[in-house]
């Protein structure tokens, strides 16, 4: 029973992990007031970039080495996700556009990118069957040498990859960042009021910018975990599947707080694979299952709204652009 | 004081928000924004592809309008796209953002298979498309109305909550696909393959005829509704100003809900139209995005359905001919997605020359 | 005389075709208090935002201890010790007192909101304010907040401060010590501008005062060598003489009743305490009072957009005979039950017209739902708006002119003369001349008196006095949300009206904030 509830928790945090790095991403942009729909997008982006780099490495020596596994799909998965931050970003906030088109619309080309390269980079090196990275995969998965000799403790806790410890790292370092230090009370400003913030002296278009594309390359960080660690290297397309839109509703969850986002994502993640911990449930009983992540968002989207507590709300010019000369 | 010299530097550009804008100028914007748009398109095929963009361009035509069948095709999508693009307008209009309309889309749609699975041959055809068109529109309203309750009365974040109804329907749907289909395979099938028995007939032996007439009928129905109708004014007045709609006495929460009522009857007639009229079946791919693609037709043609049609086509042109380029030049589809993002990120981004003037200083000033 | 902290020169801005300011001179010296001075509408507060950054001149120069300078945005402006404290404050409503006051500062060392606390607490005993540095803004009241604005600027050391309006939103012994404070800081040496219209204030504070008209610098004069006449002749271009035909009231007859009306804030603020007062057919009727008073509330809670938690407004129709009571019935209502109301509100433009919308739609707003079917007649309000442009002389390129393109003024006789075109028994104004040049004032006064030779009870909501004693029948006074008096427009003066404005202020201050 224990090894059981173990495993589960254990399961949970796989399936959490990219849910944080999406929530954390968008948290982080929607301080500035950037309400960014095309998270999902950006993370499928994040993951075929990382795919991109780790297939161009591997195929360029004989002898991948284990740090040059790691590091060219990350830097690579960064490079693709601020690209696509930076596409949202130029169009919101220097062209003032729509929020809400302009998220769906990176959304709809993200995955269109995704599922694009994903499904032809083979073909375009003449090559067939699915992308398989097992090397950088398993770079990837890596975990303490130890854990497992720690017993249960050691299996369910520490036998992750690096980038399931990173996820929780930058939740907690971006939480600080905003409640204490002058740059995330500044950002705080843009996003609930950024006259104010403009008329105290902050570069509102900076820190806008300066946000939405940190938040966009740890959110393409998801993506990358999904491929590395949670496939192995492997492409399908649309394996990554809703988990973005999962993402933003944890946002939500957790009200605009990652430290919350942590735990909420890990929670999600479990609900995400609850139906398979439950014994004797019909396949169709599971699909009611995996509604509770959304039911649950809209209950605290409810409860938010009705209880209208100040701290609690979203902020104030969140999906709002800002023109310094608005008459 | 510290940056006296190098505060006499002069910004280069100042932006200013126009006040005004002759029609043609902003029009020529927007066809400039294609243009450019589609050249970027061409560049990006050439890229990956190395084939030049003229032959990738008649090939997407070939796409769209090849054959009699690949036409049909064509202005089945295009009718289908433009039917959930006229579901959210009036929504749009009111500055409520309707992000559910996939979700909509998807429960009208299983109101629709449910009846036809449970009735099979049990009466009429004509009767049971009766009763699955009322089911359809029944199920479209339930799924839109309860984010705009919330809306009304205590200002739920209404883009959030209907996002998260998408999803929610999504499951349901694989729910009863589940319950109806026990066998794992999690696919519906055809259903009632042999008796057709809610399916809506062939019009002069064109299958996809009734859909296009219907949404043909709808979309100049919706034109006059929101121009020429109280409701319709009543939209964009509380669209525009909930003060002012107090000020009139206008009862913004019935607006609202009613509003929301419409957009999730013409989604649910539109899962209704994909069900009896299209798929036969059910399965959480009903919508296939439409929802969030109509989003960006209804906001490109300033929510005018009219001008809708044209931005729709556009869209469905793009994903027909991208699925042709992907054919013979044996591409992976998905270039359609890429393409069409690329296309609505210009058009949205043109939006700004039209709102905004760049004032360039010169560099002497006089006086 | 001091040195010279600022100067403008040749400053013009425009805005699309309007020129807010044009060809603008002005200096200021350090350890002087300089009052800005001009209409409602002259562009003072957009000269000031041009220093302070927000927006950016289209020509001239600005020069600040001697060199010029070019300030592109706030930021830049703090950097030249510019402050300015806006009319319309600029906090952040969920943060603290202390945070919004270290906001976009970059100090050297740890960020640490205990050391901001600490200082300004400093700052706080150094001028004598009270203010909790832990305290969140959207629990504060107006006065607090402008506090923290005030002592926003200070933090950041500022010798060049602008202050916009300061007084609209205070009682008068907050403003006194808020002079008391600002005396202070010119004896530190600090260059004050202070926008206002209020005369009075200009000659208690100010050392100089620069007076615009229409956007232009009329002249700077010394203070003690001027007097309110003068200053008057500056701002309005000639010595004016109103003479607004008043005509006797004909058989007034008790329209509206308002009896023991009380009006409590989401927060707990008592926005209309008390209020009782009758408005009379053929009879303006006119509302004096600081800004804020409770004035927009009464005049909503009327019209159905505002709650009453007791009281009652009775309205006696002159056709039925019948009396109903108009309290917390919604504005649908109070039209069914033949109650012809007309109101022009305050926000324009955010209220009793559409922006986005033309002419002929704007004129439907009232009437679009006459008659059972489902759709428009844009018929009538096509000649409606036609017979308004051409009466009132609307300068619009057409009918089908989105209303947000027009002047202030045409916007206001569109609006005014729809409201007036329902043949209203009751009309209410609030502020309808404000922004308005001369012209269109005269032309909105004279709409009103026409009103009330027909026979309809005009409630009018003014800011100048001269005007409601040359125009109203009867004056009301209210102050913190009270009827502190009702005079005789006939035979009342300014300083009677003033002292009133003030009377409850001093009586019945609730709040008390700034002891």
């Amino acid at each position: 029973m224990l090894s059981t509830v173990c495993a589960f928790i254990h399961a949970a945090i796989i399936q959490g992990i990219p849910l944080l790095y999406g929530a954390t991403g968008e948290i982080l942009t929607e301080k500035s007031g950037n309400l960014n729909l095309g998270i999902p997008g950006i993370m499928y982006v994040g993951g075929i970039s990382g795919i991109i780099g780790g297939y161009l490495y591997e195929h360029s020596t004989a002898n991948p080495v284990a740090a040059l596994c790691i590091l060219v799909p990350f830097l690579s998965c960064i490079i693709g996700s601020l690209l696509m931050a930076f596409i949202y970003s130029f169009l919101t906030i220097t062209l003032r556009v729509n929020q809400n088109v302009t998220g769906l619309a990176l959304t709809t080309f993200g995955i269109g990118v995704g599922n694009f390269f994903g499904g032809s980079l083979l073909s375009f090196f003449g090559e067939t069957g699915s992308i398989s990275l097992i090397q950088s995969g398993l770079c990837y998965k890596a975990s303490l040498p130890f854990a497992d000799k720690l017993g249960l403790f050691g299996t369910t806790f520490l036998s992750f990859g690096f980038l399931t410890y990173l996820a929780s790292a930058i939740a907690l370092v971006t939480s600080w960042v905003l409640n204490k230090t002058r740059v995330g009370l500044n950002l705080r400003a843009v996003g609930e009021n950024p006259a104010t913030a403009d008329a105290a002296g902050i570069n509102v278009t900076a820190y806008k910018y300066f946000s939405t594309l940190i938040g966009g390359a740890i959110a393409g960080l998801g993506g990358l975990y999904f491929v590395m660690d949670y496939t192995g290297g492997a492409w399908t397309n649309n394996g990554f599947g809703d988990r973005g839109w999962l993402a933003i509703a944890i946002v939500i969850f957790a009200i605009w707080k990652p430290n919350t986002a942590i735990l909420s994502s890990f929670l999600f993640g479990g609900l995400y694979i609850l139906c398979v911990y439950i014994p004797g449930l019909s396949s169709s009983a599971k699909e009611l299952i995996n509604m509770l992540p959304y039911v649950v968002t809209i209950v605290v989207l409810i409860i938010i709204s009705m209880r209208k507590r100040r701290e609690n709300q979203p902020p104030a010019h969140l999906g709002l652009s800002y023109f310094r000369e608005e008459r | 004081m510290k940056s006296h010299e190098k505060g006499t530097r002069e910004p280069l550009f100042n932006i200013v928000k126009r006040s005004d804008i002759v029609w043609w100028k902003a029009w020529l914007i927007r066809t400039l924004a294609i243009v450019f748009a589609l050249v970027v398109c061409a560049l990006v095929i050439v890229v990956l592809t190395g084939y030049n963009p003229l032959q990738v361009y008649t090939a997407m035509f070939k796409g769209s309008f090849g054959s009699k069948r690949k036409t049909m095709v064509l202005l089945q999508n295009l009718a289908m796209l433009l039917c959930i693009s006229l579901a959210v307008t009036p929504a749009f209009k009111m500055r409520f953002w309707n992000l559910g309309a996939e979700g909509q889309v998807l429960v009208g749609g299983l109101a629709s298979a449910a009846c036809m699975f449970y009735v099979k041959d049990g009466m009429s055809n004509a009767m049971l498309l009766v009763i699955m068109f009322v089911a359809s529109i029944v199920a479209g309203i339930i799924w839109a109305v309860i984010p705009a309750v919330f809306k009304a009365k205590w200002g739920t974040n209404e883009s959030l909550f209907t996002l998260m109804m998408n999803y929610v329907a999504i499951q349901l749907v694989s729910f009863f696909i589940m319950f109806w289909v026990p066998n794992g395979s999690s696919v519906m099938g055809i259903i009632n393959q042999s008796t057709e028995s809610g399916w809506i007939p062939n019009l002069f032996g064109q299958k996809y005829l009734f859909n296009i007439i219907v949404v043909a009928v709808l979309t100049a129905v919706m034109f006059i509704y929101l121009k020429y109708s109280k409701h319709g004014y009543e939209i964009s007045v509380v669209g525009e100003s909930e003060n002012t709609a107090r000020y009139i006495g206008i009862n913004v929460k019935k607006v609202i809900i009613r509003t929301m009522m419409i957009s999730g009857a013409i989604c649910g007639l539109a899962g209704f139209l994909l069900v009896a009229g299209t798929n036969h079946t059910v399965s959480k791919n009903l919508a296939g995005g439409m929802g969030f693609t109509a989003i960006m037709v209804s906001w490109l043609a300033k929510f005018n359905p009219i001008l809708m049609v044209i931005t729709s086509f556009l869209i469905v042109f793009l994903q027909k001919g991208a699925g042709e380029i992907a054919m013979t030049f044996r591409l992976n589809e998905s270039v359609s997605d890429i393409l069409t993002g690329i296309i609505i990120f210009f058009i949205i981004g043109c939006e700004f020359f039209i709102n905004y003037k760049i004032n360039i200083h010169s560099k002497h000033k006089e006086g | 005389m001091e040195s010279v902290a600022i100067e403008l020169k040749n400053i013009t801005k425009r805005f699309g075709t309007i020129v807010a300011n044009s060809n603008v001179n002005l200096t200021v010296n350090h350890g002087e208090i300089l009052s800005l001075l001009g209409e409602n509408g002259s562009g003072k507060t957009t000269l000031m935002n041009m220093i302070a950054g927000i927006y950016y001149p289209d020509e001239g120069q600005i020069f600040i201890d001697g060199s010029e300078v070019v300030i592109r945005s706030p930021k830049d402006a703090f950097n030249y010790k510019i402050g300015m404290i806006h009319q319309h404050f600029k906090l952040v409503d969920v943060f603290t007192a202390a945070q919004n006051i270290v906001l976009g500062l970059k100090e050297d060392g740890k960020f640490n909101i205990k050391n901001a606390n600490k200082k300004v607490e400093e700052i706080s005993t150094k001028y004598g304010f009270d203010i909790d540095p832990n305290k969140k803004i959207y629990e504060m009241s107006v006065s607090e907040k402008q506090t923290v604005e005030i002592i926003k600027v200070l933090y950041r050391g500022a010798d060049i401060l602008i202050l916009d309006e300061p007084t609209a939103v205070l009682t008068p012994q907050e403003t006194q010590k808020l002079f008391a404070v600002l005396r202070r800081m010119r004896d530190d040496g600090k260059a004050i501008i202070i926008i206002t219209h209020k005369l009075h204030e200009v000659l208690s504070l100010s050392d100089r005062v620069a007076v615009l008209r229409k956007g232009e610098h009329i002249g700077t004069v010394i203070t003690a060598e001027t007097n309110e006449s003068d200053l008057t002749e500056m701002m309005v271009g000639k010595k004016i003489n109103l003479n607004i035909d008043r005509s006797e009231p004909v058989n007034p007859q008790d329209r509206l009743v308002v009896r023991d009306v009380d009006c409590i804030s989401r927060d707990g603020v008592k926005l209309l305490d008390n209020v009782s007062f009758t408005a009379r057919s053929g009879e303006i009727l006119g509302i004096a009072g600081i800004a804020g008073s409770g004035q927009r509330e009464l005049l909503e809670a009327i019209a159905g957009l505002q709650h009453l938690n007791s009281g009652e407004i009775i309205y006696n129709n002159p056709k039925s005979g019948n009396s109903e009571n108009l309290r917390d019935k919604t504005p649908m209502q109070i039209r069914d039950l033949g109650v012809r109301l007309s109101f022009v509100p305050e926000d324009r433009l955010g209220m009793g017209l559409v922006g986005n919308m033309d002419i002929v739609d704007n004129m439907m707003l009232r009437s679009y739902r006459k008659g059972n079917s489902m759709f428009l007649q844009r018929k009538e309000p096509k000649n409606l708006a036609d017979d308004i442009i051409k009466q009132l002389e609307v300068v619009t390129p057409s009918a089908n002119t989105p209303v947000r393109r027009l002047s202030g003024g045409n916007v206001q006789k569109v609006l005014v003369g729809r409201e007036i075109s329902a043949s209203p028994t009751v009309l209410m104004a609030a502020y309808p001349v404000r922004g308005l040049d001369i012209n269109s004032s005269y032309m909105i006064y004279n709409l009103l008196n026409q009103q009330k030779e027909k026979g309809v009870s005009v409630i009018f909501v003014g800011e100048d006095l001269d005007v409601l004693i040359e125009l109203c029948d009867r004056i009301m006074v209210i102050g913190s949300g009270r009827v502190t008096g009702i005079v005789d427009g006939r035979t009342a003066t300014k300083e009677e009206i003033g002292l009133l404005m003030t009377k409850t202020d001093s009586t019945d201050m609730h709040g008390g904030d700034q002891q």
